[in-house]
């Protein structure tokens, strides 16, 4: 079942196409992952879909929806949620509260002003709850800003992820961390996402990460789908292996 | 350990016994200082509700504002105008009338200024509070121009409580300065609950992360507005307050060297801390009191005063008790 699909999306940067005429479904239920050298266009097409930037043409459809010019917060509602490549959290906030203010959105609780957000016990238990399936927990009370970069990675996901979005697009959950830290980062999120039967699409450079959580992988190059497959297609596939090695495309 | 889990209710305890204790002593205070130290601190409670307000743009919301006088002095003739036009004397009504007038005008002010942030934010604050003070100088068959308009001393509680004859002024300051203070509480007690409603965390947010709160799904010009109508709205009722206390308003509140003073104030307390604006509204009257009673050069005394405060405690007062503390409490028990 189709959840996510754009037809012909495209989005130019001067003389640059970060995206040309793509057409990329999203299936129900799907471990994505969306790769590509850098300047691939990947961060450009996540961009558009989640509303950050405006397409110049083509148009995005999400449950048979056409959310195209949609606003950010009605995608939200929808059901389209992100991560960011640059960690974005709020640092003077507690890690609790970083997490409860996606709850608080999405059960439009947040316009809430002469009650005290601590208080609402329904919020605490979900809040905890996610934060216990990110491992994080045992954090709750320290501000966002003192957490080490795997954990903060982690809440950043942790954070889209409290949203119950449908789709969750992540954009590099594990740049920047050890390749140790990957492995867990990685373990964590592909876990978390599967037992809550939440669609993700994950931007991703590490090509062994890619291959061991995809269901299905996505390569663009030029703003352009190159390949589309499963990890052992993709594998296979020759144009793939060159851009991967550097090797010029043959004509 | 950071126990910033305010949920728990030992230390929220805590919080309302220290403020019911400054409350006491604050109630006691007259009966040990003098007529003119009572005063001095009634102008010091209001300039704390000024500040309380302006800091919930300033230090929650992250938004400059350099026209906050206007909403001051938006409440201070308000009450001109119901004492001349509508011959009201009631303070109670003052307040019940005023308060909608500096609402709206926060609301409209606000809808055009939160449309930007940063420099561009503060300059439309300041471009538009000084519209309003232009207004009080050019329609002075109105507001009486630059000699302003007196404003006699109001009835309190309904009319239970009246000032004319002999000792009227002692009683009247007396009586205020309680009144006051009780005005003072409540609005602490409300700014306390909204900064730590999921409202107040979400301007936070927005304050902190604005691409990440917009992925939150807030909308995030909603709630800069609404921060917006509840801050000029705080200020403004501190501008009702000090009219009857000050017997007398001028276009000098509307100026923008009184919206620089409410900045001055948060910056002086610190407006990463909740009580930051009140210990500064406080302080500052009593800093520019006497200032002005020692020098003819009392601007630049407070200019020095400025400096200092911003290059050696950047975060104010409170905010400089508040790191010396938590490291004293990390010596004390090493982790």
């Amino acid at each position: 079942m189709i959840l996510l699909q754009t037809v012909d999306l495209s989005k130019q940067f001067g003389d640059v196409h970060a995206c040309d005429r793509v057409n990329f479904t999203v299936n129900k239920g799907e471990f994505l992952s969306l790769v590509g050298s850098n300047g691939a266009g990947k961060t450009s097409l996540v961009n558009l879909i989640s509303g950050h930037l405006k397409p110049d043409s083509g148009r995005i459809l999400f449950e048979g929806e056409d959310v195209t010019f949609a606003k950010v917060y009605e995608r939200i509602r929808a059901g389209i949620a992100r991560s960011f490549q640059i960690v974005n959290l709020f640092d003077a906030l507690t890690v609790f509260d970083n997490v409860a203010l996606s709850v608080f959105s999405r059960e439009r609780k947040v316009v809430k002003i002469a009650a005290l957000a601590d208080h609402d016990q329904d919020v605490r238990r979900e809040a905890f709850d996610v934060l216990g399936q990110f491992g994080l927990a045992g954090k709750s009370a320290v501000p966002a800003g003192g957490l080490a970069q795997g954990e903060r990675k982690l809440l950043d996901v942790a954070i889209a992820y409290a949203l119950r979005p449908k789709l969750l697009f992540l954009d590099e959950p594990t740049s920047g961390v050890s390749t140790r830290d990957k492995t867990q980062i990685m373990d964590t999120v592909s876990s978390v996402v599967r037992a809550g039967a939440v669609t993700a699409v994950v931007i991703e450079h590490d090509m062994d990460v890619v291959f061991r959580y995809s269901d299905r992988i996505v390569m663009m190059h030029e703003g352009r789908f190159l390949a589309d497959g499963t990890p052992e297609a993709i594998k296979a596939n020759k144009d793939v292996a060159n851009i991967l090695l550097g090797v010029p495309l043959s004509a | 350990m950071m126990s910033a889990d305010v949920s728990r209710t030992e230390p929220k305890l805590l919080l309302f016994g220290a403020a019911v204790i400054v409350l006491v002593l604050l109630a006691l205070l007259p009966l040990y200082i003098g007529l003119y130290q009572t005063q001095l601190l009634t102008y010091g409670l209001v300039a704390a509700i000024a500040a309380l307000g302006f800091n919930l743009l300033l230090g929650y919301t992250g938004l400059l504002s350099f026209g906050h006088s206007a909403f001051f002095g938006i409440g201070a003739y308000s009450v001109a105008f119901l004492l001349r036009d509508a011959g009201i004397h009631s303070m109670e009504l003052y307040i019940l009338i005023g308060l909608p007038i500096a609402a709206l005008s926060s609301a409209l002010l606000g809808y055009v200024c939160v449309r930007h942030t940063r420099i561009f934010f503060g300059i439309l604050t300041l471009a538009l509070s000084q519209v309003v003070y232009s207004l009080a100088l050019k329609f002075f068959w109105i507001t009486g121009g630059t000699d302003g308009l007196r404003v006699a001393r109001p009835t309190l509680l309904a009319g239970m409580f009246t000032f004319t004859g002999g000792g009227s002024f002692q009683r009247f300051i007396n009586a205020y300065y309680y009144y006051v203070l009780a005005v003072f509480a409540i609005c602490v007690a409300i700014m306390w609950v909204i900064v730590h409603s999921p409202f107040g965390k979400a301007l936070q947010a927005i304050r902190d992360n604005e691409t990440r709160a917009a992925f939150l799904g807030l909308r995030i010009r909603r709630f800069r507005w609404v921060a917006f109508l509840i801050s000029g709205t705080f200020t403004g009722l501190a501008g009702i307050l000090w009219v009857p206390l000050n017997g007398l308003t001028t276009p000098e509140v509307l100026y923008w060297p009184f919206s620089g003073e409410i900045v001055f104030m948060t910056l002086l307390g610190g407006f990463r801390n909740f009580t930051g604006p009140i210990v500064g509204g406080l302080l500052f009257t009593y800093l520019k009191t006497y200032a002005v009673a020692t020098t003819e050069y009392w601007q630049l005394l407070l200019g020095v005063v400025l400096v200092l405060l911003v290059m050696l405690l950047p975060t104010g007062i409170v905010g400089a008790i508040a790191t010396a503390a938590a490291k004293l409490r990390r010596k004390e028990k090493p982790a």
